[in-house]
């Protein structure tokens, strides 16, 4: 029947966001946040019980810096020490390199250098990019994420971004979970059938750092040692507007101090 | 024999109060009881007790709202065989074969001693994922097809090999074990209890609410400390929005299954503002950060709960659009009925739970057979069921749920209006430290969107968790997938799939 159709379509309107790159998110939302070193004995001492009760240890307080890349947002230490972090509702916090997720005291933005991008990803890719998604001990929500930026909302699909399902028809790999030790062979066999040049994205916490897993020994990071990652995307998940961002950054469509 | 005898709402149960009986005794009565409809196993495990392992078996009783108890034991090194309860009642399955791959105990005439997970503290470390021993059947007219463990679209890993006649199915078979991080472990081996609570929010992320609330009620039972009723109210309007938001994004995937775009993308437009409306309340789209022992980070404000109210009454009343125009058109009901049928027997012999578990007559919901917090006090809930057992039942199921949550979700949002919105919130924050209970075991069960989640935290003399196991209702139910796609063509698979929509990473922990 067209009728009930007819209702489901003028409920729902136009449902894409119209300009992806002028996002802004709910204030609630724990986004990248901005530290400032402690200024008395107080604030040390609560800037110390932070990072004592951080679940990853993603603080250090000498020299103080919180790093993205093991973060789960989940705002203990900004309870714990509001004068020293405070999160932001940014979500521009991808970085082409590792190191780039440590935010230091006075950072005002996640540093994207484009300098620290290989210069045959924007040649390449520039105008259209497949990426099949590898899920290694993921918990089923950066996952979700990633769907979700495909969908009637985001629609990352409208800049030629898209994902498949064979690696042979990709351009690249994201990867999200810790990569349990069970899953590391098919990783690593996914990422190889994908052809050169091909780019390699770590989605979420978890597969920045190992996130909560770090240390369990049911996880085996060697793939990271032996590939080099070309965009680093924190969060727990990652939120579509990460994804997108960093991508739409990688390819030179935007820029970032 | 003897249990200890307790519910969903009494606190912990010191160690030594659980009695302890011999293996016989144990198998002749669990017999007896699951051979009765009410009773079914929430969770079997054994933990390793000085030089003997000591075996905890939680028995639900749906027909007085009971939990019981019972304990046995054996020397570690003894290997005596135990006669297999799965033997009489598949559904100790993946129990029994949980205990058999980590400790190398052996059941005798257990009919399915496959590997569950493959752990990587495992008895045997020959086995491994490169060997799993796949049921074969021999047959010129048969064929196999073997998917994964990386699947066409962005989820999880898991191998599923077919036996096909044709484009019939036969029989299939899920091999799991590719997402094992050392979940329960990572519990026992740290003592910070935020880290706890966020590991219990990654045992599956799409039911990060009800995992962490799972891990709560545990924590609080072992505290003793009364919860205020306005957190019970604040976690129940959080896990209903997380059941809306799953139940909403199920039934766009169904929708994308069958080639029906319209309640696909409406579908992905409703879940959006439901999570949208979580993140609004406490900062995450999955509710990640939102339920902490004691109390919560994020109490609700008159303005959230207003927020809150508005976004659910529009979602409900777009939804149930969506659902009236599924329930109209013929060819989607023609792709969905009569689809992927699990009896109503088979899904109460092989223990599934939750919303698949109803979908096939079987009236199985915490919220009503043991319930808690709001649940007990306010809500008493009625279960959705259905008779047929099909993707259809499924997602009506599903399509049921989500007016029924609203509903809830309405009245408790505005029992809170009319209570708290002119003050401030009485909700405190939550407590990392609060001590608890010494060498005692202590349940959290909750009813998330997929089903019974049950959560059981074993402390040491210094009351601090010792061991740790938290079962995800997908323990239970993919058998029931694989049940439900015998004699269907395997082009059905997906839609089968996606309609129980199971959990790899709560499985393999
Ligand atoms: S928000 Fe990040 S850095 Fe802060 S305590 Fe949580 S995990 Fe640690």
């Amino acid at each position: 029947m067209i009728f009930p159709k007819i209702k489901v379509l003028l409920s729902h309107g136009r449902q894409a966001i119209p300009d992806l790159d002028a996002v802004e998110l709910t204030e609630e939302f724990r986004g990248r946040p901005e530290l400032t070193e402690p200024a008395d004995s107080a604030e040390r001492e609560a800037l110390a019980a932070a990072a004592a009760i951080c679940p990853t240890g993603a603080i250090a307080t000498a020299p103080f810096a919180l790093d993205l890349g093991r973060c789960l947002f989940c705002g203990e230490c900004a309870r714990r020490a509001p004068r020293s972090i405070r999160f932001t509702n940014d979500y521009r916090m991808g970085a082409p390199t590792r190191e780039g997720l440590v935010v230091r005291p006075g950072d005002r933005c996640v540093k994207f250098d484009p300098a620290d991008v290989r210069p045959e990803i924007r040649r390449y890719f520039g105008q259209a990019l497949q990426l099949r998604e590898v899920s290694a001990g993921g918990d089923a929500s950066v996952e979700m994420e990633l769907g979700a930026t495909g969908n009637v909302n985001f629609d990352l699909g409208r800049f030629g971004i898209g994902f498949t399902a064979s690696p042979r028809h990709a351009d690249g790999v994201v990867v999200s979970g810790p990569v349990s030790a069970n899953m590391a062979e098919a990783l690593e066999i996914c990422y190889e059938a994908v052809a050169e040049p091909k780019i390699l994205v770590a989605c979420g916490t978890d597969a920045c750092s190992g996130g909560l897993f770090a240390e369990s020994r049911a996880v085996d990071r060697s793939f990271f040692e032996r590939h080099r990652v070309d965009l680093w995307l924190p969060g727990n998940p990652s939120h579509p507007m990460v994804f997108i961002d960093g991508i739409r950054t990688l390819l030179g469509k935007k820029t970032r101090g | 024999m003897n249990y200890y005898v307790t519910d969903n709402t009494a606190p912990s149960i010191p160690l030594a109060d659980i009695p302890e009986v011999s293996y016989a005794a144990f198998y002749d009565d669990v017999a007896a009881r699951l051979a009765e409809p009410r009773y079914h196993v929430a969770h079997y495990f054994a933990l390793p007790d000085g030089g003997r392992l000591r075996f905890f078996l939680l028995l639900l009783d749906d027909a007085e709202g009971r939990v019981l108890v019972a304990s046995h034991a054996m020397e570690y090194y003894d290997d005596m065989p135990l006669p297999s309860l799965t033997a009489r009642h598949a559904q100790m399955h993946p129990f029994e074969r949980d205990i058999a791959e980590r400790y190398g105990v052996r059941f005798d005439a257990m009919p399915w001693e496959k590997p569950l997970r493959f752990p990587h503290d495992r008895f045997d470390r020959r086995s491994s994922m490169d060997n799993y021993p796949f049921y074969s059947i021999e047959g010129g007219s048969l064929h196999e097809v073997n998917v994964g463990p990386i699947h066409a679209g962005i989820i999880e890993p898991g191998a599923f090999r077919f036996i096909c006649n044709g484009e019939q199915v036969l029989h299939l078979e899920i091999a799991l074990g590719y997402q094992h991080r050392g979940v329960e472990e990572a519990f026992a081996a740290t003592h910070n209890r935020l880290r706890q609570a966020c590991l219990a929010e990654a045992v599956a992320g799409d039911s990060a609410v009800a995992h962490a609330e799972a891990f709560a009620e545990a924590i609080e039972k072992l505290s003793g400390r009364p919860r205020p009723a306005e957190l019970d109210r604040e976690r129940a309007v959080a896990l209903e929005l997380e059941r809306m938001a799953m139940q909403i994004a199920d039934t766009g995937a169904l929708s994308m299954d069958v080639g029906y775009q319209l309640g696909q993308v409406a579908s992905e437009a409703l879940r959006t503002m439901t999570i949208n409306t979580t993140q609004a309340w406490c900062g995450n789209r999955f509710g990640k950060g939102l339920v902490r022992p004691h109390g919560t980070d994020h109490p609700l404000t008159a303005e959230k709960a207003a927020m809150i109210r508005r976004n659910v009454a529009e979602i409900a009343r777009r939804y149930d659009e969506v659902r009236r125009d599924i329930e109209s058109s013929p060819t989607l009901l023609a792709r969905f009925e009569q689809c992927g049928i699990v009896a109503e027997n088979e899904m109460q012999r092989i223990g599934g739970v939750g919303q698949a578990a109803r979908a096939s007559g079987l009236a199985r919901d915490i919220r009503t057979s043991h319930p808690w917090g709001v649940y007990a006090r306010e809500l008493h809930h009625e279960p959705v069921v259905m008779r047929q057992g099909d993707v259809m039942a499924r997602l009506a199921v599903r399509s049921r749920e989500v007016a029924r949550s609203a509903a809830y979700i309405d009245r408790l949002v505005a029992e809170f209006e009319q209570k708290y919105a002119a003050g401030e919130s009485p909700c405190a924050a939550p407590d990392y430290e609060a001590p608890l209970a010494p060498s005692s075991l202590s349940v959290g069960l909750v009813e998330g969107w997929r089903g019974e989640i049950c959560h059981v935290a074993v402390t040491d003399a210094e009351g601090r968790i010792a061991a740790y196991r938290a079962k995800d209702p997908s323990l239970h139910n993919w058998l029931a997938l694989a049940l439900a796609v015998r004699g269907e063509g395997i082009s059905d698979f997906p839609i089968c799939n996606k309609s129980f929509n199971l959990s790899y990473c709560g499985h393999d922990l």
